[in-house]
């Protein structure tokens, strides 16, 4: 065997021993560096006679490119098995846990939820919101609302008062919402459609009563809107809020001081079960009150009622958002209980909107 | 007001039947609310005690054979003490439900004696208290037929929710008008009073009042010689099923004409009134025993009429007990007369009284019927009590002054959308009582003095609208907008609700806490003011309207606390008050932070122990939280100030408000004063904010929707760190302020990134390290440019802060 050959083998054995890039580092510089085996017999070739530089030369340069190659393919074997065990290394316990979003345990509170899914829907149909304080003289949550001086019907609203002031005048928390149908109309020129939401607070309490609570009312004065409009509106109201096809419902002539003609209104529902089932059944449930706005109101409200008509609705907030969402108590609603929070809140990014449907 | 079906039918011709009629009512507006068809009766039957023997092993039983007129006698074991042969009684065979003593009957064995059914007492079939023993007939009782309607107790009880417009529907006649002007029947006419008069209304009878419309009218008469036993069966019946105690015949007399007639009548006995009858406002502290045997204690806005013996009774609320009718009434004085509804409505209130007088006077009772009302009173004393009537005395009635409304037949359309002919219209109101004159387009109407809720067209409208029918009136479409609809949210509209799904996306839970708070906690936080106070409040914790969302926030963290959930974070977004008026209405997002919650969550975690994980929140979780919220509503922040220090109820030294300008308060955050925690006796980690919606600026108003142009610069970012020792007292917010404004143009950004304090750097001393970005604009920065600049940022900070630059 010539010394090329000894050589080679050594070198060979040498790179195919190597164990990682530093020695097979080592490897190229013993051989291909300046003073490397294999430099040093480069260097013999000017030495060598034309035909010894055409047999041993070649020879030479093939000893070095195939050395060349081999280190280069070790170094590829070495790198590669570095990364495995550099990857091996790095592998962590993927089933340990990580945070949720901040965006997912959030909550939204179910009345912020629901106003926002009225929004959507009488934003459709050309209403803006109005809203108004929630500490009211007597004359706009009153008087204005042609509530006479000692009519039984303030009674039935449990006011809370304030302290009489120096000139003897007591505010009020506002028994409804329906002072800022007065305070729209003074500050608006018909046609005017406005829905208020807002607290209300009346002295009473139970399951089904809160002495705060929420309503949302809604007005429309224009020259032409009537009960069949009032009809209409409600009914297509309560199909997209309820999120049903189709509703019954049934009016009935009863008697606010601020509407006339007025009326209660029922929708058909099945009550057999836990929770109350829209667009099927046999069973009435009362849901809103309603009617014309009474001419009084109107000239309160500085509009003559033979130029200029419409109508009125309120509603319990927070009763349709227990018909539609089953929370069984109202006074849970002002707990501020985590529980309650999470269970009946809402996800801040699930928002109502009419082309994303109201609920998720 | 509640009535019976064959009452009803005494003022209602009708073929209807029950269904029929409760659903007309709500479809009119008396809306049923309870109807009690007494299906509960119909199992028990009449039947005949065939014989009875003694139980063979008890002494106080007997063992009965009762025949129930289907000829095959039953054995029926029974205790009842009158129970014997040949008596007639009410029978209930197995399978009956027992309504007075809440049993179903089933076949049972009595001491080895089976028993098939049972003979009842009246306390079982809920007629009565009496269970001395079982129901004794008279001989002639037709057995086998039904026990419920021999005993007129099959007699449906219907209840309707009368809205207070209402009055003439206090009276069962008025409900019977409704329904005949309704097509479902026609109205009985009553009966003309026919009776002879003797002598005079001998007592003497003065209104005194500063107002006459507190007593508009009174009249009286006197009865001589009457007999005042029970009044007969079917009016006992009739007052029972809706719920009144028989008495005797006088005062049941009364109670009928209430309920017949929405007629509240009185009745004086005679013989106990002393001297001239005389109606006043009563005396201050002026006393009286009512009817209902209670003292009441009385003022001058009450109305009483008194004799010389002092208040024989409230007038139009209640009688007085000493002139009451009993058993030896001879001579009876019957008033009818009329009272002030507001009077009524006040008095009432004010003596909780609550009475079926009251109830009808506070509504308004038909002037027109004071006169005839008192006739047929008088008419039913002379057929059930006897005597003689005394002409009647009338005082005060100065007669009805009826309104009149022009009504265009048109307004039903134009407020309704009902296409009503003119001539049902018309027809409508005669069955109602309204007179109607004229005969075009336009008619006048003469309201009957029984409808004082009639004022206008509207109020013909509703009478014409419900009694053609709701159920007629077909939806129709609003007229549809004809454009794209514009925004409709008002900017803090949009801030309130941009706020919440924010501190939400922040890992916070929306809570909707109470406006009002005990004095002491609004006290706390600088409210408590007198305007602010509630004169009625539910509770003596819920009494003044709150100046801080944060009250009711902390409390509520508490109160999860105690229950085992103390990392919360919560918030609110809604009204506090500052003052009665309606611009002292604020709108302020809040929230608190506690124990571990912070926007990554709440406790320990295997990734962050090692960082403090887990570690309680504080000023900066809140801090985060307010200018989260300022920029969620699209505030510029670069205007945004944070000073140190806030209200006294926060942490002197870990608070801070946020300002705009020397004068806009924006908010105020920070970690809170122990003093303040443990005066609402709340515990541990706390911090929390309030941010004020309505302090922001509204947004400027843009020309174009179009974004300036994007100019990036082609040359790259450089960092350069600096490190600063200055005096502890010196606000990272200065250092970042002096090295920001060195140079604006090339200092895009600096950014804290270390806060030291150790030994090493001294008493009183602090590092603080910043990263300061530059971008160069121009051209690529020299060695000597840079040199320039960070000898101007090293100068200013060090100038503004009295601190060096670090080694």
């Amino acid at each position: 065997m010539s010394d090329l050959e000894n050589l080679k083998t050594s070198l060979l054995a040498e790179i195919a021993g190597t164990s990682d890039e530093a020695a097979i580092e080592a490897v190229r510089v013993g051989a291909l560096g300046k003073k490397g085996s294999v430099s040093e017999l480069l260097k013999t070739l000017g030495s060598m006679s034309a035909e010894e530089r055409q047999t041993r030369g070649a020879a030479i340069n093939a000893l070095k490119s195939e050395i060349t190659d081999a280190i280069a393919e070790r170094k590829t074997v070495l790198r590669d098995a570095a990364i495995e065990a550099r990857l091996k290394a790095e592998t962590v316990d993927i089933s340990l846990p990580v945070r949720s979003s901040p965006a997912e345990r959030g909550r939204i509170h179910p009345i912020s939820q629901i106003v926002d899914e009225i929004t959507a829907i009488f934003g459709d149909m050309g209403f803006s919101i109005a809203e108004g304080p929630d500490v009211e003289t007597d004359y706009y949550n009153f008087t204005a609302l042609n509530f006479p001086e000692g009519h039984p019907a303030r009674e039935m609203h449990d006011t809370f008062f304030f302290q009489p002031d120096e000139n003897g005048e007591r505010k009020v928390l506002r028994t409804h919402t329906s002072p800022v149908q007065i305070r729209t109309m003074e500050s608006q020129k018909p046609p005017i459609r406005i829905i208020i939401p807002g607290k209300t607070y009346r002295q009473d309490s139970d399951a089904t009563h809160s002495p705060m609570f929420h309503q949302v009312e809604g007005l429309v004065v224009d020259r032409k809107s009537h009960v069949g409009n009032m009809r209409w509106i409600l009914e297509e109201f309560c199909k997209a809020f309820f999120e049903v096809d189709s509703v019954t419902m049934r009016f009935r002539p009863s008697f606010f001081p601020f509407t006339e003609p007025s009326f209660e209104v029922d929708i058909q529902c099945d009550r057999s079960g836990p929770i109350v089932k829209f667009g099927e059944g046999t069973d009435w449930m009362e849901i809103l009150g309603c009617g014309m706005v009474h001419p009084n109101v109107l000239r309160a409200g500085g509009l003559d009622p033979d130029e200029f008509q419409g109508f009125a609705w309120g509603m319990g907030l927070d009763r349709i958002a227990m018909l539609k969402y089953g929370m069984p108590d109202l006074r849970d609603f002002f707990n501020a209980d985590v529980r309650w929070m999470n269970h009946y809140g809402f996800r801040p990014l699930d928002m109502p909107t009419l082309f994303g449907g109201l609920s998720a | 007001m509640k009535f019976t079906l064959s009452w009803l039918k005494d003022h209602l011709e009708t073929d209807a039947t029950l269904d029929q009629i409760c659903e007309r009512l709500t479809a009119i507006g008396l809306e049923v609310e309870d109807v009690d068809d007494k299906a509960a009766y119909k199992p028990f039957v009449i039947a005949k005690v065939l014989s009875a023997e003694k139980h063979p092993s008890a002494d106080r039983l007997k063992v009965l054979m009762v025949d129930a007129g289907d000829g095959k006698p039953v054995q029926v074991v029974c205790g009842a003490p009158n129970a014997r042969a040949g008596m007639i009684g009410a029978f209930a065979k197995p399978g009956t439900y027992v309504p007075g003593i809440d049993v179903t009957l089933a076949v049972g064995n009595i001491r080895g004696v089976e028993s098939h059914g049972m003979m009842c007492s009246e306390k079982e079939l809920d007629m009565s208290d009496n269970h001395d023993g079982i129901i004794d007939l008279p001989e002639d009782a037709p057995v086998g037929s039904p026990f419920a309607s021999y005993a007129g107790l099959d007699d449906p009880v219907i209840e309707i929710n009368l809205t207070p417009n209402r009055p003439d529907c206090t009276s069962i006649h008025g409900i019977a008008r409704d329904l005949a002007a309704s097509g479902l029947g026609t109205l009985k006419p009553q009966a003309k009073p026919d009776f002879k008069t003797e002598g005079q209304t001998s007592v003497g009878l003065k209104i005194i009042l500063d107002d006459e419309r507190l007593c508009p009218g009174f009249g009286l008469r006197l009865v001589r010689g009457v007999k005042n036993g029970p009044s007969p069966l079917w009016m006992q019946q009739r007052l029972k099923a809706i719920g009144l105690r028989p008495i005797n015949a006088l005062v049941d007399i009364t109670n009928f004409m209430t309920f017949d007639h929405g007629r509240p009548m009185h009745v004086f006995d005679a013989a106990k009134v002393k001297g001239d009858l005389t109606v006043r406002r009563a005396l201050d502290g002026e006393t009286v025993l009512a009817l209902d045997t209670r003292e009441y204690k009385l003022n001058p806005s009450n109305v009483v009429i008194s004799d010389d013996n002092g208040v024989e009774s409230i007038g139009g609320i209640m009688g007085g007990e000493h002139s009451g009718c009993d058993e030896n009434t001879v001579d009876v004085l019957i008033e009818s007369a009329l009272w002030d509804p507001i009077n009524i409505a006040k008095s009432g209130r004010s003596l909780g009284i609550i009475t079926d007088a009251r109830y009808r006077f506070e509504r308004g009772v038909d002037p027109e019927y004071m006169v005839p009302g008192l006739d047929r009173t008088t008419q039913l004393v002379l057929e059930l009590c006897g005597g003689v009537a005394a002409e009647a005395k009338v005082v005060g009635y100065k007669g009805h002054q009826p309104k009149i409304v022009d009504f265009p037949y048109s307004e039903v359309r134009r407020l309704t959308g009902l296409e009503v002919s003119t001539e049902e219209s018309r027809h409508i109101l005669t069955r109602l009582g309204f007179a109607v004159e004229g005969s075009g387009e336009r008619v006048s109407v003469t309201v009957p003095s029984w409808r004082p809720d009639v004022d206008g067209k509207a109020d013909l409208v509703e009478e014409v609208m419900r009694i053609h029918g709701v159920d007629q009136i077909k939806p129709e479409p609003i007229e549809k907008l004809s454009s794209v609809n514009a925004k409709i949210l008002t900017t803090l509209q949009i801030r309130t609700r941009t706020a919440k799904r924010a501190l939400a996306s922040r890992g916070m839970l929306e809570a909707v806490t109470w406006s009002f708070i005990p004095e002491d906690q609004a006290k706390l936080f600088g409210g408590g003011a007198r305007a602010l106070k509630l004169a009625n409040p539910i509770a003596a914790d819920m009494s003044d309207m709150r100046p801080s969302l944060l009250p009711g926030l902390l409390s509520a963290a508490q109160r999860n606390a105690d229950k085992g959930f103390g990392d919360v974070a919560i918030f609110e977004v809604s009204g506090t008050y500052e003052s009665d008026r309606s611009e002292g209405q604020r709108r302020v997002a809040g929230g608190i932070r506690r124990g571990t919650a912070s926007i990554n969550g709440t406790g320990r975690l295997w990734s962050n122990t090692a960082k403090g994980g887990g570690k309680p929140v504080d000023v900066f979780d809140a801090k985060a939280d307010a200018l989260a919220v300022l920029e969620a509503c699209g505030l510029p922040m670069g205007n945004v100030q944070i000073e140190k220090g806030a209200p006294e109820w926060y942490h002197p030294g870990r608070s801070g408000t946020i300002k705009m300008g020397p004068k806009v308060v924006l908010g105020y955050f920070g970690e809170f004063h122990p003093k303040t925690l443990g005066a609402l006796d709340v515990s541990g980690a706390l911090c929390g904010f309030e941010v004020f919606l309505d302090a922001m600026p509204e947004p400027k108003k843009k020309a174009t929707r179009t974004k300036p142009p994007l100019e990036l610069s082609p040359f790259q970012v450089v960092k350069r760190d600096f490190a600063f020792v200055v005096s502890s007292d010196v606000e990272a917010g200065a250092i970042v302020k002096a090295a920001s404004t060195a140079d604006r143009k090339l200092i895009t950004g600096v950014n804290v990134f270390d806060v030291f304090e150790g030994a090493s750097l001294g008493e009183g001393r602090k590092s603080i390290a910043v990263e300061v970005l530059i971008q160069p604009v121009e051209r690529t920065l020299t060695d000597e440019d840079f040199d320039t600049l960070t000898a101007k940022i090293v100068v200013n900070v060090e100038k503004t802060t009295g601190g060096t630059l670090r080694a």
